[in-house]
């Protein structure tokens, strides 16, 4: 029994061991830019195409022998962040510092004598692995293309390896394909791959999500004592904060490309800071009914990040965002979409033709002209009050200056938005003007000011 | 759950043809499902949960053999005529899949999609209704109607869920069977679409067979659990009851290797679910189980019930009349290498 388990006080001595000094991997203002392809014409007339900003301005640094949680849902830019931390996505701007070493613009060639100590492990362990090969020519394969062994050499490094992921006896599997291995023992063949080199870094994207519960604990158990010997450092890619306090010393959470709240551990947990983490933490469901809590989820999924919202990139899930937090344009068709989803199909039409044409709400702004053509303005200003009337505590309407008939059209105008920072708040880093005065100050003014 | 049964599984067998002898993936498997009530179906890979969810309405792969019965409506399901199945499935019995971009159409508009939904079961509607039912299904399931004629890469992974349930609810099916529905969902969205299942039966009173790996979304959404092992259900009940007191040792373990954020130790679960060709003798679970006893290895355990309600597969609640002299002497578990693992 007690092999299979292992309580927190000695998983904390596990982790213990963090290095102070100079981070072994220092990221600073790191952006990472996927470009779209504009239209033909764009580039005729050399219009740049739209951006994907999959991570936009990070900062942070690991120790040695420090487990980071790099913790989002997808469309965070958490993987993105990973490989670029790997060189295998090139960085747009900023720097990442490995040992003192630059990455960002090394050639190739550098790079990839780098890789011996800079591995990954990925979520699927079927894809991980040529199905071609057998598990001794996977395994053994980078200490081929290194150039760190040859002949029986491989193969004995390889069996040694194999047998301390748990893959043992190692003959039993090195010449099996991995198609005759099961879930659990293909992603240890893939750690094995990644620490026959004896990497010192070993980035961890999703390596359990895929695994059956039974498996999962296994497999954490796992990077935990190979860190151990191996004096490993990881970055954890995960959705998962249910694993990652097992497994983590510091946790970034990101969204949006953005690391929106970061800090030691425990302090993540106990006390959440931001709403988005809040709402990560209040959605892993809990299988001991005398302990589940009531869920209230933020509504909607990660918006496009080639056309991230304005102000704070949570705002429109968030349901404690205020006058300052970016409210606009795209909030506005998403309030009435939702509104209409509730309603008779009679009511919906009269409605809908009373605002008229919505693409106009598509271009992200914070002041709009509605139901332009003067006959419909009055039924559209009504409309919209009303659906503020039957849901007044709506986080929208406190980002809403003005609604008014002007010029035949009603016109919507919202708070001018702010951009958040990552501020200083107890022992973490969070980026949301809950916890910025300056924000707090602006939208208290904003709330006594006669528009 | 009272009164009669909406469907009523008895002794099923399913078993899938190999070269050699066939895999038993359900095994002689009992199972009522009640007037709106979600029924959770539970266990790791492999132990034949999903086969017994797709058996239910009768879906089962191609070389899958189905013995016992299924009753529906007065009919046993089990031997039916394809036919007659497929006039059944669709507007009595529905089914939600795992990936919902392989299951529509790229290139058809959400509305063609309903369209053809709904005329192929009920041909006497007219144009206005379709559109009426479909934009009230979607509008319940959170899809606002000016996206209706959309086609479905213009939505994200969570909407084409919500819309593929609205798809299997427009034909106000009495039971749907949703097979790992939020797999391949965030943390947060597989949330909103278990909040949306667990109130079909309050919104449209539909059953619900929920089938996952993930305990905590049985605790939260289901009435009732029933806990696989081997193709066989090892456990059953109502799933409060169940997961605060686990009557079989696989529940318990199970529970035991999930980790939620109350989790104070790791722990999983030694050994790896059996090959259904030739299951272990005995108790299924006894080669991995903690509790192990003498009768254990020796004779296959028989159904009995814990406590009003609940059932279970598991000696330790005898019966004792059945246990032999000396069958309750503990034995050590068997050492089970991590080759063996899952």
């Amino acid at each position: 029994m007690s092999a299979q388990t292992r309580d927190l006080s000695s998983l904390s001595e596990l982790r213990s061991g963090v290095s102070t000094g100079e981070p072994l991997v220092a990221v600073n203002g790191l952006k990472t830019y996927y470009s779209i392809r504009g239209s033909f014409l764009d580039r005729l007339i050399g219009r740049e195409g739209a951006a994907v900003r999959a991570v936009d301005d990070v900062s942070f640094d690991l120790h040695k022998g420090e487990v980071l949680g790099l913790v989002g849902e997808s469309g965070s830019g958490k993987t993105t962040l990973g490989r670029t931390l790997l060189g295998l996505v090139p960085a747009t701007a900023g720097s990442v510092r490995f040992e003192g070493r630059e990455l960002t613009g090394l050639p190739e060639r550098e790079l990839r004598l780098l890789r011996r100590r800079l591995q990954v492990v990925f979520q699927d362990p079927h894809a991980s692995l040529n199905p071609a090969m057998t598990i001794a020519q996977a395994v053994g394969h980078p200490l081929q293309i290194h150039g760190m062994a040859s002949g029986d050499e491989i193969r004995l490094r390889v069996a040694e390896v194999l047998e301390r992921v748990g893959l043992a006896p190692a003959e039993q599997f090195m010449d099996k394909y991995p198609s005759d291995l099961s879930g659990g023992q293909k992603q240890r063949a893939v750690i094995a791959r990644a620490i026959v080199l004896e990497p010192v870094l070993l980035v961890a994207d999703e390596p359990v999500s895929m695994l059956d519960m039974s498996v999962r604990a296994k497999i954490l158990e796992l990077m935990l004592s190979l860190k151990q010997d191996f004096d490993l450092t990881y970055l954890y890619i995960t959705h998962d904060l249910a694993t990652a306090k097992f497994f983590c010393d510091r946790i970034a959470i990101m969204y949006l490309g953005r690391i929106v709240e970061i800090g030691p551990s425990e302090a993540i947990y106990e006390n959440p800071r931001h709403p988005y983490t809040q709402a990560l933490l209040r959605a892993i469901p809990e299988p001991d009914p005398r302990r589940s809590v009531p869920r209230d989820l933020p509504r909607g999924e990660v918006p496009d990040a080639s056309r991230p919202p304005l102000g704070c990139s949570f705002h429109p899930r968030c349901p404690r965002a205020f006058e300052v937090c970016g409210w606009e344009s795209r909030d506005l068709r998403d309030l009435l979409e939702a509104r209409w989803s509730g309603l008779e199909e009679e009511r919906y039409e009269a409605e809908r033709a009373a605002i008229g044409n919505l693409d106009v709400l598509d271009t992200p702004a914070t002041r709009v002209r509605l139901a332009a053509d003067g006959e419909r303005a009055e039924r559209a200003l009504g409309l919209l009050e009303q659906a503020r009337d039957d849901d007044p505590n709506e986080p929208f309407w406190r980002g809403v200056r003005r609604m008014a008939r002007a010029d035949g059209a009603v016109e919507v105008e919202w708070h001018d938005p702010l951009s958040p920072r990552l501020l200083q708040a107890g022992e973490v880093e969070v980026e949301c003007h809950l916890y910025d005065e300056d924000a707090l100050r602006r939208a208290d003014e904003l709330r006594h000011e006669t528009p | 759950m009272s009164g009669e049964p909406l469907l009523s599984v008895r002794n099923l067998r399913v078993y899938y043809g190999t070269p050699g002898r066939p895999v038993r993936a359900v095994d002689g498997v009992s199972l009522d499902i009640g007037e709106a009530e979600v029924v959770g179906l539970v266990g790791e890979s492999g132990c034949g949960k999903s086969t017994l969810g797709r058996g239910v309405i009768g879906l089962l792969p191609e070389g899958a053999r189905a013995h016992g019965e299924v009753v529906y409506g007065g009919r046993n399901l089990v031997g039916l005529p394809p036919k007659a199945l497929r006039a059944l499935r669709g507007p009595e019995l529905g089914l939600i899949f795992q990936e919902p971009m392989t299951r529509l159409n790229p290139l058809m508009r959400i509305s063609d999609h309903f369209r053809e939904t709904l005329e192929q079961h009920e041909r006497r509607l007219t144009n206005r209704e379709i559109r009426r039912r479909s934009l009230e299904t979607l509008g319940r399931m959170g899809i606002p109607p000016t996206r209706f004629r959309q086609y479905p890469h213009e939505f994200s992974g969570g909407m084409r869920q919500r819309i593929m349930i609205a798809l299997a609810l427009v034909l106000r099916p009495k039971l749907l069977v949703a097979d790992e529905p939020t797999t391949s969902l965030d943390v947060i969205v597989e949330g909103q679409i278990l909040a949306l299942l667990a109130d079909l039966k309050r919104n449209f009173s539909t059953s619900l067979i929920l089938v996952t790996h993930n305990l905590g979304i049985v605790a939260e959404s289901c009435d009732r659990v029933a806990v696989m092992y081997a193709g066989k259900i090892v456990e059953e009940g109502p799933a409060r009851n169940v997961f605060a007191e686990p009557s079989h040792p696989y529940t318990r373990e199970l529970l035991r290797s999930t980790i939620s954020l109350d989790t104070t130790e790791l722990h999983s679960i030694p050994g790896a679910p059996p090959n259904l060709i030739d299951p272990p003798s005995g108790c299924r679970f006894h080669p991995r189980c903690p509790e192990i006893m003498a009768v254990c290895r020796e004779r296959a355990p028989i159904e009995t019930h814990p406590e009003p309600g609940r059932r279970a597969l598991c000696w330790l609640h005898g019966p004792d009349g059945a246990i032999p002299p000396g069958g309750r002497q503990r034995l050590e578990r068997e050492a089970i290498a991590v080759a063996e693992e899952a």
